[in-house]
């Protein structure tokens, strides 16, 4: 199968790209970009005119639910939600049932991935037997199997002599640790930002020390240990400036932002929206602030989705019995758009928005994948950064129909997506 | 990037479809309700204590947390108004059967009700409750009986009533809430009430375990120490210290609470001389309240009770007259 993709703007930050060119793909890989090669005669061509073509997005963040939770989600549904959101390889959190802490599992994951063909899926494996948070995993094992890092998810470890081994035995391999930083105590049973706001819903709040207590004890576990760690879904403005810190410092250590802070407030709750019940919880405005200009200055390296599909049952309730989490692959591109223009310098903002969904995501997951350089696997999205469309349960292919977002009209269409040059998805 | 939500709790002509919370009422909302319960306060000490204002109506008190005093009341005030009332242990039926608590208000609106009351641990229910109607039963109304740390408006409500029939003007009174103010939806009832009535001085005294952060940000001065906070203050509002909340890491113990917080005689001597003594009830005497204060001259505990009936009857009635 050989593929032209002619007269769209390519960009395509891995490799400083930002140009009209063609975009001339053979056996699943990057043949060439502006000339055709030598006897390329395409089986295909689309024509992208006045699109965006760019490297199909990398998702550090995305709950397929399976295994355990096929209620909520399938990877056959949310891989197509993946396909028409133009990701083509995003990492899933262990926190599946049974949770992802042996090979077989692992390997029964990437299989069942493997029948659906669509996004590359890579797994983290569970830092702790059922993220329990006391003994650690065969880590050297779920590696084999198709783990790219080790993660906790949601489950703090109340230990801190085991986090300080498992870093220690992570660092042993070469293996990246990934924490979302929060306190195992404080904001423990929280569902809202500790605030003005909380206080007047009478939510539970949880505070900004929760992230900055468990930043403090992380670093210094870096320190001590020398662990590679990537750092998930940072919420708050202390919470980066700590981050910054330790990156001047020179700590091996990478960070990423959930794209609903990028934008949402703890205002956003409003009357009680459970669909704005969100983990870490919708902060100030003042960190939401933080978090735009972090993206900017790098301090935040990528942008994920943290797609969590939940189910009416589960989200129908009051606030506070709601499950957390909102739907996300297919929003994940035109809400980080959405950054980009509000950004003083829109153009050049674009390239980095993008680069913060693509080669910057694949680098912190070390993964060959964001880019469209020549001899790259094809993973190529195809979209039109000014066509707008409504978020509406039914427009979305992922079976979470819960976001925040929800009557939002937003602009940045996928129109195509290529994965490994196999054309998968075209509107 | 906010999207413009309707006030749930107000029809499209702004007259109040639910009663949610005070928040957001205008002093015209407040001042209707409280001028409608005074023309039923007589009613109480007639030989017939029934009007026929909500005749053929049917409430149904959902109870999804325990409550006796203000299940009864709002049973009372259902009676009076001649309305049919239905009362639902919900804990002890559906709940538990694993039916969601939207079905159970499916299956109650489809038995004709007019309207709910509803109480519940978690806060925001009834606003769940009350959203689903207006889409699907917008004839049916809501009053909230108390949700988790959010709101209790009737109480807030019947409390206003209270200061107004003895202290008349809103707009000269220094009013201090005192304790447990963190998990009080009395408390944040009142603030939102009181706030709206025009009081240019609200305080909340209690430790620091007992005070939400953003008290500043409703209008409220705080005070740790409550001599300083009592000073010259013309309302006191008590708040009942929860069981669960005296002894752990909030508070060491009920005893040491009393010493630093509990109103005795000699802390009421220092508010105003005419200052009146409020509780929503039940009281821990010994623990918030010395019983010389209880049942001394400036408390008006008892009363609170009785307006409180009006109050909910005038609410009860008001809502019942409203169409969406």
């Amino acid at each position: 199968m050989k593929l032209h993709i002619k007269n769209g703007r390519v960009i395509d930050p891995a490799n400083g790209v930002d140009a009209v060119q063609d975009l001339f793909i053979e056996n699943g890989r990057i043949a060439a970009v502006g000339a055709a090669p030598d006897g390329f005669s395409a089986d295909r061509s689309i024509d992208a005119s006045g699109l965006v073509v760019a490297p199909g997005l990398v998702d550090l963040s995305a709950r397929l639910r399976e295994p355990g939770y096929e209620y909520k989600a399938t990877l056959e549904s949310e891989l197509q939600a993946a396909m028409q959101g133009g990701v083509t390889t995003l990492v899933c959190p262990p926190d599946t049932d049974p949770v992802l802490d042996e090979p077989g599992l692992v390997e029964m994951l990437k299989h069942r991935a493997r029948i659906v063909d669509q996004a590359n899926v890579h797994p983290l494996g569970a830092l702790t037997v059922g993220l329990k948070g006391k003994a650690l995993t065969e880590m050297a094992e779920l590696t084999e199997a198709g783990c790219i890092g080790f993660a906790q998810a949601e489950e703090p470890i109340l230990d801190t002599t085991v986090l300080l081994r498992a870093m220690q035995y992570a660092k042993t391999f070469g293996f990246t640790v990934w924490l979302r930083p929060q306190d195992a105590h404080i904001g423990r049973g929280g569902v809202a930002h500790s605030g003005p706001l909380a206080s007047r819903l009478g939510l539970s709040g949880v505070p900004v020390m929760s992230e900055t207590i468990a930043l403090h004890t992380i670093f210094e576990l870096m320190r001590a240990t020398g662990a590679r760690v990537h750092l998930c879904r940072i919420s708050s403005a202390a919470g980066l400036e700590l981050v910054r810190a330790a990156k001047k410092e020179g700590l091996d250590v990478s960070s990423d932002v959930g794209v609903h802070h990028l934008h949402m407030t703890d205002a956003d709750i409003g009357f009680f929206d459970s669909n704005a019940r969100l983990t870490p919880p919708l902060r100030s405005q003042r960190d939401r602030d933080a978090i735009r200009a972090a993206v900017l200055d790098g301090t935040v390296d990528a942008i994920c989705s943290d797609h969590t599909p939940v189910d009416d049952d589960e989200k129908l309730l009051p606030f506070g019995e709601a499950s957390p989490g909102a739907t996300g692959l297919e929003l994940l591109l035109s809400l980080s758009l959405k950054w980009a223009q509000d950004q003083p310098d829109a153009d050049r903002a674009l390239a980095l928005a993008i680069g913060r969904i693509t080669c910057d995501a694949a680098r912190i997951a070390g993964l060959p994948a964001g880019t469209l350089g020549v001899g790259a696997a094809a993973d190529v999205v195809l979209f039109d950064p000014n066509a707008r469309w409504k978020v509406e349960g039914k427009t979305l292919a992922s079976q979470g129909k819960h976001t925040p977002f929800l009557g939002y009209e937003l602009a940045g269409q996928v129109k195509a997506t290529v994965v490994r040059g196999r054309v998968a998805y075209q509107r | 990037m906010p999207i413009l939500q309707n006030n749930p709790q107000l029809n499209k002509n702004g007259e109040l479809q639910h009663l949610l919370t005070i928040e957001g009422l205008k002093k015209s909302h407040i001042d209707h309700i409280l001028d409608t319960a005074s023309s039923f306060v007589g009613i109480s000490d007639r030989e017939v204590k029934k009007v026929p204002l909500m005749r053929g109506k049917s409430v149904f008190n959902l109870f999804f947390e325990n409550s006796t005093r203000t299940r009864t009341t709002f049973e009372i005030a259902s009676k009076r108004l001649s309305a049919d009332v239905i009362n639902l242990n919900i804990q002890a039926s559906s709940t538990t059967k694993g039916e969601s608590l939207l079905d159970t208000i499916d299956n109650l609106a489809a038995m004709h009700a007019d309207m709910f009351v509803v109480r519940h641990a978690q806060s925001g229910a009834p606003y769940m409750i009350a959203q689903h109607l207006n889409r699907t039963r917008s004839d049916v109304h809501v009053v909230n009986a108390g949700d988790g740390r959010h709101a209790h408006p009737t109480q807030g409500l019947l409390d206003m009533y209270t200061i107004r029939h003895y202290k008349k003007d809103f707009t000269n009174l220094r009013v201090a809430i005192v304790g447990d103010i963190l998990h009080s939806r009395v408390a944040r009832s009142d603030i939102h009430a009181l706030t709206t009535l025009g009081v240019p001085e609200v305080r909340a005294i209690g430790p620091h375990t007992l005070l939400p952060g953003g008290l500043d940000q409703m209008g409220v001065r705080t005070f740790t120490n409550i001599d300083e906070g009592l000073k010259d203050v013309d309302v006191i509002i008590m708040l009942r210290l929860q069981n669960e909340r005296m002894s752990g890491a909030l508070l060491p113990s009920a005893q040491e609470y009393f010493k630093s917080y509990g109103l005795t005689p000699e802390r009421l001597a220092l508010a105003k001389p005419d200052a009146i003594v409020m509780h929503p009830g039940p009281m821990n005497r010994g623990v918030e309240i010395d019983s010389a204060v209880a049942d001394g001259a400036q408390a008006v505990i008892l009363p609170q009770v009785t307006f409180g009936i009006a109050v909910r009857m005038a609410v009860m009635s008001i809502l019942a007259g409203t169409h969406a």
